[in-house]
């Protein structure tokens, strides 16, 4: 059944009974055209578009837990395009423009709210920063705003806007166009729509191998059978390497950890995203009133989402450095997600040496916002065996060529950016 | 007497001491001892919330750290808190509570319209409307975003003090109920050093709302005594102090109310203290929390758990109503019955939900002969609304019964604790009697005891915990004889328990689960049909235990409802896991005190306040800050700038260059060690001598630069950028210690050793001829030592401006004297001081790269025009790398001088072919001809080497700015260098 | 927050340290460039028991070798980088 107001009205008066389940349970089929491993909001948009624009009919997602149970139920929510080298930016605004239709496309409320994410700085040498990336986007055909001091007060009065602080805030840089979503609603809408498609959707179903023959797989082995397959699509970001392993595949990949964590609920008052140039925490506030913060990942490599406290320490510190009034706000949840963290910074959409076998992962810390932009690319890559223009950059094999894409020019250690 | 409902004697409270406090702007009365909640309900007021979405009417449900209703916002300006549960915040004098989430009032509440819509906006319904273009979203968001949220947000900065300690331990017990006191008193006994922690304001635990004899003594005294000895033992006892996170190696976060939430702290301002706890063994004694029952308008005020209404009586001395319904399905709720009785309150029914034959007969028996006890008998419903409870509906064998009644004291069972536990990463067990999750496997040798590992009688309660308590200081290799452990005859069991699932006939849209975000018992069934089935999918679709309490009373009761639908037992539905922090914690107290100015590191280096005195603007800079210019009255600090440059470039100026990374290095091997760190060849160079260098990353990407010297033999002096300073000291360690540990070489880093002063310009021969003595003046790159103002330096000649220059380098605490000498011979000499703008005007025109512009981490040596200055015999980090393909690439950004065909050149502009074109390259750093007209800036430019004189927009939209440039070589001045060479 | 035993100082938090690499990345400074790209970027990234190379940055600045769980965090072994201490 269609979501909508009526519907819902409808609903009401019937005492909800008609809803379907939003996505089927199948048994998985001996074969599929296409299968995804990973059900997270980028396998499940992947085999969504595969549907959708390619007309692909028979495809399987495989998910060793529930759908969206990883780094897309595991993030800060934040959407935004607003980076300064050219390939990121053609993903991140290719991704954010599919944010801007997606509730609608896929009938369902992902409440992708555009309330602007601004960059604070704090000194004339970031303002210099924020407007060469503002210049970097705005010539780009991003949309971004330099923010006076006075404009930054107004969008965020709860701001400690003191001369004397530690880190004085000078201005800012917004894109008007950024802010958050309902994570989990990305993943059961994407799901729904995608069920709709005919996409099977397989939970609690762990991928224990991959049947490979003559250098191209045959079938992905499973706790649930073996399920055969022309084109496998792993998209497993945070375990790709392990399941990478299994195709005899070294990643340029290693798995970190990033914590975040909410406060309690209290009626609006962060208005904004915020993020800053020097402080290295970025805090909103999600729709149900609580505050969401983040920051610096814990900069070793792990599997176990298990964080360590002295992050959680540090962004406190530097949230409420920010926004004083926080202090008596109480930390409700925190979580750890485990991130695939690649060797520039950037992502990784290509073909790899086993024929059939595709990658999507090394999404660093910045998956989330790329969700629908991901799934888009994967798909076309996954139909057509190339990549797209704006995927293109992104292949496997640019640490050994060198035409690495590295955002902040950190180098090739995961843990300096 | 504080309030009609107070007993008149007995309880915890101190009967002596009355406190005055306001709920709501209403001035009433309390004892010391008493909890909000329980103050309140001795003055008769039972509504004390409302909920997040329906706006319903709310009491009090519990009388501890789950209560997910009463809810309250406390304190005054910036000391207000909001959602502060009444059940945990102890009455202080002039405690002013407010109610949230009501508007006008707590009793006439227009929210609570959002009754009326229930049917319309059940689990989920946001996901199926509100749907269209963001646009619109933001609209309806502005009102689900005004109607969500509880508490009003606190809009003031915290005026505070919030303290974090570390502190180490043998045994650290978690809890000071009967298990953590016994298992306590068994590891101090034995010699270890033991800290016990206790969230609540006394120790006691469950003890304080059931009384009991133990070791023949009333439980008062038996709990003083063990104070009073554990203290003895030198036993670090922490009150109000809830340990909240068990984190790696035994590491458990504590944070300690020093004050109440609101309250104003003494003179040290001290509100919370956070303790970091590294403990060898760590007991848990945490407890186990009660849950409600489901029946229809189970969340009314006057619906409490049987548990909490016995605590309330026996602790706070009150009765929490005159009239009571007892519904339960075990054998507690008996105690709650003959307990209240036992106070003279009127028992309406005690209804088990047990066939008679499961009740003993004795237990049945004695309670049948003070009030009537019904078998079979299951809630169905209650009325009642604001004002309090009216009366319960009960289905009793076949019939329905009504009751009137005030107070129903209801138990659906008792959950332990296992939070602590599996945040450490302990596994759970399944105990399929009593429908709970019981502690497993510990990963960090975490231990359980007590209610919180499934145990219930008293006995075996103080005897778990006094065999964890022998055996864990045994771990930590204490092994005194701790005598005989604490014995008492109460039979605590409670009997098997299913009190999961609501009677048939009951209203499932009223059967509320989690009553804070309003999730009942058809909302979780919808979730389940609509396919939302793994019981993370649950609790994210319905919110449920996602509220301020983290679901402590509703998270089984959710997932026993999910395994009735999956025909599965809860184990095979799965747990969601638990996380810190085990009840919610300040910001403020995780916080500490490195937060407002403290939140970074302010370091001062030696000639700071030479420069404060002038009230420079500040360049911060890493660590530090830097001086940008010296203003004359009137200037502005670009006007200055250029002033200074000027300066620098007619006469001498003084900068002060202390922040540079500086490295000695030394050593037989140190030439070969330079060589594997720096790019550039540095082991033919002379003694005494020096050269500018580059490093670069071991992927073949320029890293940083600086110059190396030889001061002696075996002994070079290396500078690298501010910023890159951290990075060069780990690489060079690195180098050193893990790949070329077989050379005789040691690194020291002296970046803050050593103070460093340029002095440049056309004068800086005379100005150090003025203030250093018995020194010849070195020649262009060359070193000499010298004396100035009774201290040794060092004069390297090296030239950054692109004047002649000298970098006068000195031990920390004599740079004031040495700065003074050079800022009055440069002053002799018709020169002064200049800052980092001046600097910065200096190094565009001459055209060097600086880390942090061009070096940005994305540039090659080639890309940099620096490859003729790599090392022809390679082996230094980062060769390999620069073999890759893409360093081949022509249309790289390579670095490119500009000059302005029109006006000032933005910094961080985007060079295009015209407005609208796509970028190919971008301004680094952006200055002006200092000795001639013009502007000028260096960029990095795709293919830039070979375009020179073609002709770009440098723009900002962003600023609404742009320039014609043409691009040339990137040197403006002095293109051979005359200037500074001998 | 993991506790490392340094070989040297005795047991610290892990604020003092920093971790480097795995073992298996450290690339030889006069690797070939084809040697290099392997070594840097081509990674086991093992969910289990990795050898690491650590740095005591905070303390006393010694460089270690550990095998930790990446699961689990337990530290099974430490030393210091190329023996014992």
């Amino acid at each position: 059944m269609r979501y909508s107001a009526l519907s819902l009205l409808r609903g009401g008066l019937t005492g909800h009974k008609a809803w379907a389940r939003a996505w089927r349970d199948p048994t998985p089929k001996s074969r599929y055209d296409v299968v995804i491993i990973g059900g997270g909001g980028h396998g499940l948009t992947t085999a969504y578009y595969l549907a959708k624009v390619h007309g692909v009919r028979n495809i399987a997602v495989l998910e060793k837990g529930w759908i969206g149970g990883g780094n897309t139920g595991r993030n800060t929510t934040i959407v935004r395009s607003n980076y300064r080298l050219p390939q990121m930016q053609a993903l991140m605004e290719f991704s954010l423009k599919l944010w801007e239709g997606m509730s609608d496309e896929i009938n369902y409320n992902v409440m992708f709210s555009q309330r602007g994410a601004i960059f604070l700085g704090h000194s004339d040498s970031d303002m210099l920063q924020l407007a060469q990336r503002g210049d970097a986007m705005a010539t780009a055909g991003v949309e971004a705003e330099l923010l006076s001091r006075d404009q930054v007060r107004k969008l965020a009065p709860e701001l400690d806007m003191s001369a004397a602080a530690r880190r004085p805030i000078q201005g800012g840089l917004i894109q008007r166009r950024g802010g958050t979503a309902r994570h989990d609603a990305v993943a059961w809408g994407y799901a729904r729509a995608a069920d709709a498609l005919g996409v099977d959707i397989i939970q609690n179903c762990e991928v224990t191998g991959l049947t490979i023959r003559g250098g191209r797989v045959e079938a992905v082995e499973t706790s649930k059978g073996v399920i055969g397959a022309d084109r496998v699509g792993i998209c497993v970001a945070g375990n790709s390497g392990r399941v990478a392993a299994m195709a005899g595949l070294r990643l340029p990949i290693e798995s970190h950890l990033l914590q975040a964590f909410v406060s309690e609920p209290v009626k609006p008052m962060v208005n904004t995203v915020l993020m800053s140039q020097s402080l290295h925490c970025y805090i909103s506030q999600s729709d149900k009133g609580e505050i969401v913060l983040g920051g610096n990942p814990d900069q070793y490599p792990t599997y176990s989402q298990r964080g360590s406290p002295h992050r959680i320490e540090e962004a406190a510190a530097e949230a409420m450095a920010l926004v004083p009034a926080l202090s008596r706000l109480r930390v409700l949840r925190a979580w750890a997600g485990t991130t695939d963290m690649s060797f520039d910074g950037a992502p990784i959409i290509d073909r790899t040496p086993v024929d059939g076998l595709y990658l999507n992962g090394g999404w660093c810390y910045g998956g989330f916002k790329a969700t629908p932009g991901s799934g888009w690319q994967y798909a076309h890559l996954l139909a057509k065996d190339e990549a797209h223009a704006v995927a293109a950059p992104f292949r496997l094999d640019r640490f050994q060529t060198g035409r690495t894409i590295d955002e902040n020019g950190a180098g090739p250690m995961p843990q300096a950016r | 007497m504080t309030g009609p409902f107070r007993t008149t004697s007995g309880g915890w409270v101190r009967r002596d001491k009355p406190v005055s406090f306001q709920f709501d702007a209403r001035s009433m009365s309390g004892l010391e001892g008493d909890t909000l909640a329980s103050a309140l309900l001795a003055n008769g007021v039972s509504l004390m919330g409302r909920s997040f979405k329906y706006h319903r009417p709310r009491g009090v449900l519990s009388a501890g750290v789950e209560e997910p209703n009463a809810l309250v916002g406390v304190g005054e300006g910036a000391r207000f808190e909001p959602n502060t549960r009444a059940t945990d915040l102890f009455l202080y004098p002039e405690l002013n509570a407010r109610s949230q989430n009501a508007w006008p009032s707590l009793g006439v509440d227009f929210g609570a319209v959002n009754q009326l819509l229930a049917p319309f906006i059940p689990a989920g319904f946001y996901y199926k409307t509100f749907l269209g273009p963001p646009r619109l979203w933001k609209v309806y968001e502005h009102f689900i975003r005004a109607a969500a949220g509880l508490g009003k947000p606190p809009h003031l900065a915290d005026i505070d003090v919030y303290e974090r300690r570390a502190a180490f331990c043998d045994v650290l017990v978690v809890g000071a109920g009967p298990a953590g006191l016994s298992a306590a008193l068994a590891s101090a006994r034995s010699g270890a050093r033991v800290v016990l922690t206790e969230l609540d304001a006394c120790l006691g635990g469950s003890l304080l709302g059931d009384p009991a004899l133990i070791d023949g003594k009333p439980e008062r005294d038996w709990i003083n005594e063990v104070a009073a000895e554990l203290t003895a033992l030198g036993v670090r006892i922490l009150t109000r102090a809830t340990a909240f996170g068990f984190y790696d190696h035994g590491l458990v976060h504590i944070a300690e109310r020093v004050v109440e939430p609101g309250e104003p702290p003494g003179a040290d301002g001290l509100t919370q203290r956070r303790w970091s706890l590294r403990a060898a063994q760590v007991i848990l004694a945490q407890g186990a929390i009660e849950r409600p029952l489901p029946f229809a308008n189970n969340d009314r005020p006057g619906v409490m758990l049987s548990g909490a209404v016995r605590t309330y009586l026996h602790r706070y001395g009150v009765a929490c109503g005159s009239r009571v319904v007892i519904a339960a399905c075990h054998d507690d709720a008996y105690r709650t019955g003959m307990a209240l009785a036992q106070a003279g309150v009127n028992i309406v029914a005690l209804l088990d939900s047990r066939d008679a034959a499961d009740v003993s007969s004795d237990l049945s028996g004695r309670a049948g002969a003070r009030f009537p006890v019904y078998a079979n008998a299951k809630l169905l419903s209650a009325e009642g609304g604001a004002k309090g409870l009216a009366r319960l509906k009960a289905q009793v064998g076949g019939r329905i019964e009504t009751f009137e009644a005030d107070l129903a004291a209801v138990s659906g069972g008792f959950t332990p604790s296992v939070h602590l536990h599996m945040q450490a990463g302990g596994a759970l067990d399944w105990d399929e009697a009593r429908g709970v999750f019981t502690p497993g496997t510990g990963r960090q040798g975490q231990v359980s005891v007590g209610a919180c590992n499934g145990e219930e009688g008293l006995a075996s309660v103080l005897a778990q915990g006094w065999r964890a308590g022998v055996a864990a200081s045994a771990k930590a290799g204490f092994t005194r004889n701790p005598g005989a452990p604490p014995t008492s005859d109460e039979d605590r069991a409670i009997g098997a328990v299913q009190g999961f699932t609501p009677p048939p006939g009951a209203d499932l849209k009223k059967t509320f689960i989690d009553p804070q975000n309003d999730v009942t018992m058809f909302d979780i069934d919808l979730a389940w049909r609509e396919g939302y089935r793994s019981v993370e999918h649950l609790k994210r679709y319905t919110t449920l235990g996602m509220a301020t309490d983290q679901g402590k009373t509703s998270n089984l009761l959710g997932l026993a409802r999910l395994a009735h639908h999956e025909n599965r037992s809860a184990p095979e539905v799965g747990l969601t896991t638990f996380r810190p922090p085990f009840t919610p914690t300040t910001l403020g107290v995780w916080a500490g005190e490195d937060t407002g100015f403290d939140v970074n590191l302010l370091r001062r280096l030696p000639l700071y306040d030479v420069h404060a005195a002038y009230d420079p603007p500040w360049q911060p800079v890493g660590y530090w800050r830097r001086a940008r210019a010296y203003l004359r009255p009137g200037e502005t600090l670009a006007q200055a700038g250029l002033r200074e440059a000027r300066m620098v470039r007619t006469t001498v100026g003084v900068v002060d260059v202390s922040t540079l990374g500086k490295f000695e290095v030394s050593g037989p091997d140190a030439a070969t060690f330079l060589e594997k760190i720096c790019a550039t060849s540095v082991s033919r160079l002379a003694v005494g001598r020096g050269r500018y260098t580059f490093m670069l990353r071991e992927d073949g990407l320029v890293n940083d630069d600086g110059t190396v010297w030889r001061t002696g033999e075996n002994r070079f002096l290396l500078t690298s950028s501010t910023g890159g300073a951290d990075r060069m000291a780990h690489l060079m360690s690195y180098v050193r210690n893990v790949l070329h540990p077989e050379l005789r070489v040691g690194v020291a880093n002296v970046q803050e050793h050593y103070a460093a002063i340029a002095v440049a310009g056309p004068r800086s021969r005379a100005v150090i001829g003025r203030a250093v003595s018995g020194v010849d003046l070195p020649r262009h790159m060359s070193l000499a030592q010298g004396m100035m103002a009774d201290t040794p330096v060092l004069v390297l000649a090296a030239s950054y401006s692109g004047e002649r220059a000298f970098e006068i380098y000195v031990k920390s605490d004599a740079a004031v004297q040495v700065w003074s000498a050079l800022a009055h011979a440069a002053a002799q000499e018709g020169g002064g001081l200049y800052g980092l703008e001046a600097l910065e005007i200096l190094r565009i025109e001459k055209g060097h790269v600086e880390t942090g512009g061009e070096i940005d981490g994305r540039t090659s040596a080639h890309d940099l025009r620096l490859e003729k200055m790599l090392n022809p015999r390679g082996g230094y980090l980062g060769a390999a790398g620069q073999g890759r393909e893409a360093f081949a690439d022509p249309d790289r950004l390579q670095f490119v001088g500009l000059e302005s065909l029109s006006g000032p050149i933005p910094e961080g502009s985007m060079l295009v072919s015209r407005p609208g074109a796509p970028a190919q390259g971008h301004v680094t750093g952006s200055g002006v001809r200092t000795l001639s007209e013009g502007f000028i800036a260096l960029g990095l430019l795709r293919g830039g080497r070979l375009r020179s004189g073609e002709v770009f927009v440098a723009s900002s939209p962003t600023r609404g700015v742009h320039a014609t440039v043409r691009v040339c070589e990137p040197h403006f001045h002095d293109l051979d260098g005359e200037r500074y060479r001998d | 927050m993991m506790l490392i035993l340094c070989p040297y100082c005795g047991p610290r938090a892990l604020p003092e340290f920093s971790f480097d690499r795995p073992v298996e990345a450290i690339t030889r400074s006069d690797a070939d460039t084809a040697t290099l790209v392997k070594t840097l970027f081509e990674r086991d990234n093992p969910r289990g028991p990795s050898r690491e190379l650590w740095r005591h940055t905070y303390g006393c600045r010694s460089w270690l070798t550990l095998t930790r769980d990446t699961a689990t965090h337990e530290i099974s072994d430490i030393r210091p980088l190329g023996g014992e201490a």
